[in-house]
């Protein structure tokens, strides 16, 4: 049957509720199990070797003495991985990433692994191996690593998308170019103009609990693994792929999450603790430490962008351009595409031109990390906008609502757009009254825009009606931050019944067909797509139920609130029937009543955010403070509102964290120093103000409620909110993020000088 | 028949060209005859290619019909976090 | 090295373990005792997802070790609830969305309880720092001291 996911108008009675989460009561008393609260019989512990150098050839790996360590089952290493990746570049670097071949390519790559009796042996088999390591000149600057004297991390690596195509290998992969229209033209045309060059240093997604998975391989080659990961599915195939297992033989359970943010979305050591499983005849438990998650998962990229933007004196922009160089750790991938693609996605421009580099460094592999690529691009654009503002005498609002993007712009990034808020989260922020609040002596305020694409996927739903009446839910996108009661709400929405007799459950990969990750704000939009088409299915079946309980034709038979109804008059006065009288008679009706669901969720919006931030600053020791911070996001159609909500303050939380203090700091030697939750700052209590929150609803016309995904759009524009706040807090244009409290008082101080 | 516009990626893939006129009515047909008509362009529609259609992103469902006269654009498809 | 015998009171229970002499107390809870709702996040005492309640006192239990459990009171958050009377920490937590995705719940129950056990109507800046060693990544904090300020009135015997 099709379903129709096109928008329809209606007044609804679960969906914008706040009922209590299902999984809640596990969670507040420890109950929950996260991915290293799982034990299997027998089971062995790993701990992986990693290098301690920067860049380094592996000329030979001796495991002799730890395999006869008593107490050690296994020890792998690249040779127990062979390559099966049959050209596919991405799946290589992933295999190569969770296991050096033949060179160590930052602080942290794995060189060999061990599986043992107790963590104790583990650790001491791991001094047993012998490296013997070459090592080479390193590179871990996004900027140094695009010079010519800087060493080559690969040389079969020639930069594409350069015509003619180069000659000599460089650490820059790939350029990508985005826009439309004349930018020589339009800067020849604009009165005023503003030019400046931007940085931002690498971040982590900084989820509290580390990786973690128990990987059991049986000799008949069935496989199972439990872990914790914003895409079973997707791990199933990929450890698949690099094992030479068969899809159908590994079941991928996925644990409750304790965050992910883009970093559970690929796979670091699975692949490993399975590779060991299998080598020991053993179940193997990986949990990856602190300071590993921080070396040798995927942090995000650090940023190098220049930005130009010109505008006549009325705000009407004429040109705007930007060259952004992002590192991708040592493999080639997107990621300054993707800032090319969103930097002025929020703007209606005739004339755009980005170019986006994608830079090689010595530093871990960098994944998605909420909003990927576009929180830096966003600062560097919103920061120049703000310039440009001041520059011509216009309210900062004013210049973004002059230009902002409308159904029928064209987007900097290619497709014409249909509805968006952008517009209306910019009036709303304007009448806030944030806007007008009194600032104090020290204190400076900052807005800023962005966005962030959502998209739909490949989704799955089980809908089964027990006996009683009530209903069991089997969905398959992973539940990282309250969506089972989201979808519970919409189940209850779609069929007519209590929130309460819903329940949702999170399936493994061998009790659902596939679904792609939670990944891309899709979580709830997606999977409420599927949620509603099983219901629909759930309804129909029912239908004829009732039609067959009441000896009518199913013809005259209709569903209305739950219920259903014997249509026109010749039928008496029958009276309705409810889900459970329906399921009641299920048994003889022709069995178990469901509802099931396999679609692709497509054509999913964009999500709008406009953020305004005061923040205050110590000029005498530079420390900042966050004053107040409001976030005003469109939604489409907010389903748990406190969940909305918490997406909106959370991206937020991260963003604030980002722009003030994060970053990943090197030594000279290439080792990243700070590997850990004291010397990386993330925001604490003590941090933050209140986080106020402003929903709007501008409904998706491609949902049937109206429902655009949120999770990420959030930590997009707090990078330049802040650097707006503090540079108006401190008289000094803020460039280079985390704005710690050195860099204000190097601003401070250079412009006392200047 | 249709225009289709390639992101700056793909069309050194394509001759060089930015737009192509293609004659399909639905994705799928689009994104098969892209690929007869240049090879080089069948890995990147396998795997990393997501369809514009009137400013509707469309990244699975091939059987998308296109209008006459619609604005077709293939682009990058987008991880998430 | 030989195992060390530890004879210790969890949750009102009397408890007696082995543990080596370098093992932490989160290791023994979640390791030897089952109890897995002290959670590990970093194993060096900066994110407070391990919180436990030492006679009386709020400490990492990653950086105790569990030799030092020796004859004292340990609480831990599967005490908290009272059979299945949740405390009204844990209530007003799931009311107020104040946990997405739960793993640093544990820790802030254990330290919320702590500081309403001395300080039954904190401020807001008080809670807050008193909370700055339980690190969130999710929620931003905003509907976590929302929650203890709530659960704190009912505390009190404050009317809603």
């Amino acid at each position: 049957m099709s379903f129709d996911s096109a928008y329809q108008s209606r007044k609804f009675n679960s969906v914008g509720t706040r009922p209590l989460r299902p999984d809640g009561v596990d969670k507040v008393t420890g109950r929950a199990r996260y991915g290293a609260d799982f034990n299997m019989p027998g089971q062995l512990v790993a701990r992986v070797l990693r290098s301690p150098h920067a860049h380094a050839r592996i000329k030979s790996i001796d495991t002799t003495r730890a395999a006869s360590l008593k107490g050690v089952k296994a020890v792998v290493t690249a040779a127990d991985l062979p390559d099966l990746t049959d050209g596919d570049a991405s799946l290589f670097a992933i295999l190569d990433n969770c296991m050096a071949r033949t060179k160590a390519m930052y602080d942290g790559h794995a060189v060999a692994a061990v599986a043992a009796i107790d963590e104790k042996t583990a650790k001491a088999a791991l001094k047993l191996i012998a490296v013997d390591y070459e090592v080479l000149p390193h590179v871990v600057d996004v900027d140094e690593a695009t010079r010519p004297e800087a060493p080559v991390l690969n040389e079969t690596v020639f930069t594409q998308g350069v015509e003619p195509a180069p000659t000599t290998p460089s650490n820059v992969a790939n350029r990508s170019e985005f826009g439309h229209g004349d930018i020589a033209a339009g800067f020849a045309q604009a009165d005023v103009i503003v030019e400046r060059s931007y940085k931002t240093e690498q971040t982590h997604q900084g989820y509290i609990e580390p990786h973690a998975c128990v990987a059991n391989c049986s000799p008949d080659g069935t496989a199972d693994l439990w872990v914790c990961t914003q895409g079973h599915f997707v791990f199933r195939q990929t450890c698949s792929d690099l094992l030479g297992l068969e899809v159908s033989k590994l079941r991928v359970t996925s644990s409750e999450i304790g965050g992910g943010f883009g970093g559970k979305t690929h796979v670091w050591a699975e692949p490993v603790a399975l590779a060991l499983s299998r080598k020991a005849g053993r179940p193997v438990k990986l949990v990856m430490s602190r300071a590993e998650v921080f070396r040798a998962s995927g942090p995000t990229s650090a940023t190098s962008i220049d930005v130009k933007i010109g505008a006549g004196k009325d705000g009407t922009i004429t040109a705007a351009s930007a060259t952004l160089r992002y590192s991708n750790g040592p493999y080639a991938d997107m990621w300054a595409e993707l800032g090319a693609m969103t930097s002025f996605a929020c703007y209606d421009l005739e004339n755009v031109k980005t170019v986006g580099l994608e830079v090689l460094v010595n530093r871990p592999k960098v994944a998605a990390y909420r909003a990927p690529s576009a929180p830096m691009a966003a600062f560097a654009v919103e920061s120049a906008m703000d310039e440009l503002a001041a520059k011509i005498g216009m309210d900062a609002v004013d210049l973004r609502i002059k230009n902002v993007a409308k159904e029928g712009s064209r987007s900097s990034y290619g497709p014409v757009y249909g509805p968006i808020g952008i517009g209306p989260t910019l009036e709303a922020a304007k009448a806030h009254p944030h806007m007008s609040a009194p600032l104090r002596k020290n204190q400076g305020r900052g807005m800023a825009c962005g966005f962030w694409f959502n998209f739909g996927g490949q989704t799955c739903t089980d809908l089964n009606v027990n006996a009683d009446g009530t209903v069991s839910l089997a969905v398959g996108t992973v539940d990282v931050g309250g969506s089972r009661a989201s979808l519970s709400l919409i189940a209850a929405e779609e069929l007519g019944i209590p929130y309460e007799d819903v329940k949702a459950v999170v399936s493994d990969t061998a009790t659902l067909g596939y679904n792609d990750m939670t990944d891309g704000s899709r979580g709830t939009f997606s999977t409420s797509m599927a949620t509603i088409s099983a219901a629909r299915n759930a309804i129909e079946v029912m239908r004829k139920r009732a039609a067959l309980m009441w000896e009518i034709p199913p013809e005259d038979v209709y569903w209305e609130d739950g219920h259903a109804h014997a249509a026109g008059t010749r039928h008496g006065n029958r009276a309705p029937l409810s889900v459970k009288e329906i399921a009641a008679e299920a048994a003889n009706t022709g069995g178990p009543v469901a509802g099931h669901s396999e679609l692709v969720a497509d054509g999913a919006g964009v999500s709008f955010a406009t953020h305004i931030c005061d923040i205050e600053v110590d000029p005498e020791t530079g420390s900042s403070r966050v004053v107040r911070y409001t976030v005003i996001q469109d939604a489409g159609k907010a389903v748990h509102p406190a969940y909305v909500e918490g997406q909106y303050q959370g991206g937020a939380a991260q963003g604030i964290g980002w722009a003030l203090n994060e970053e990943y700091i090197y030594g000279e030697d290439g080792r990243l120093q700070n590997p850990g939750f004291l010397d990386y700052r993330i925001p604490v209590c003590s941090d933050l103000p209140m986080i106020d929150t402003q929903i709007l609803e501008i409904p998706n016309p491609n949902h049937p409620y109206g429902v655009r995904g949120v999770g990420e759009t959030s930590i997009v524009p707090p990078l330049a909110a802040i650097a707006n706040a503090v540079s108006k807090a401190v008289g000094v244009r803020m460039t280079h993020i985390p704005i710690s409290p050195p860099r204000i008082l190097a601003a401070l101080s250079d412009d006392k000088g200047s | 028949m249709v225009d289709v516009t390639l992101w700056s990626g793909l069309r050194p893939l394509a001759d060089h060209q930015e737009v192509v006129h293609v004659e399909a009515r639905t994705i799928r047909e689009l994104l098969r005859k892209l690929a007869e008509r240049y090879p080089g362009l069948r890995d990147p529609i396998r795997g990393q290619v997501a369809v514009a259609v009137d400013g509707v992103i469309f990244r699975d469902d091939w059987s998308q019909e296109l209008p006459e006269d619609a604005e077709v654009m293939l682009i990058r498809r987008i991880p998430g976090g | 090295m030989s195992s060390i015998a530890v004879s210790t009171t969890i949750n009102d229970d009397d408890v007696e373990f082995l543990c080596q002499p370098d093992e932490t107390l989160l290791d023994v809870l979640r390791n030897r005792l089952g109890l897995m709702g002290s959670k590990e996040g970093c194993g060096t005492g900066d994110c407070g997802a391990c919180s436990t309640i030492m006679d009386g006192r709020v400490v990492c239990s990653c950086l105790v070790l569990g030799a030092e459990a020796q004859g004292r009171k340990i609480e831990t958050i599967e005490g908290m609830a009272q059979g299945s009377d949740l405390h009204p920490l844990q209530t007003k937590f799931i009311e107020h969305a104040a946990l997405q995705c739960g793993i640093c719940t544990p820790g802030f129950l254990i330290a919320a309880k702590a500081l309403l056990d001395r300080n039954p109507d904190p401020t807001e800046t008080e809670i807050r720092f008193w909370l700055a060693g339980n690190l969130c990544r999710c929620t931003g904090y905003d509907k976590i001291v929302r929650a203890v300020q709530d659960a704190a009135a009912e505390m009190r015997g404050e009317p809603a």
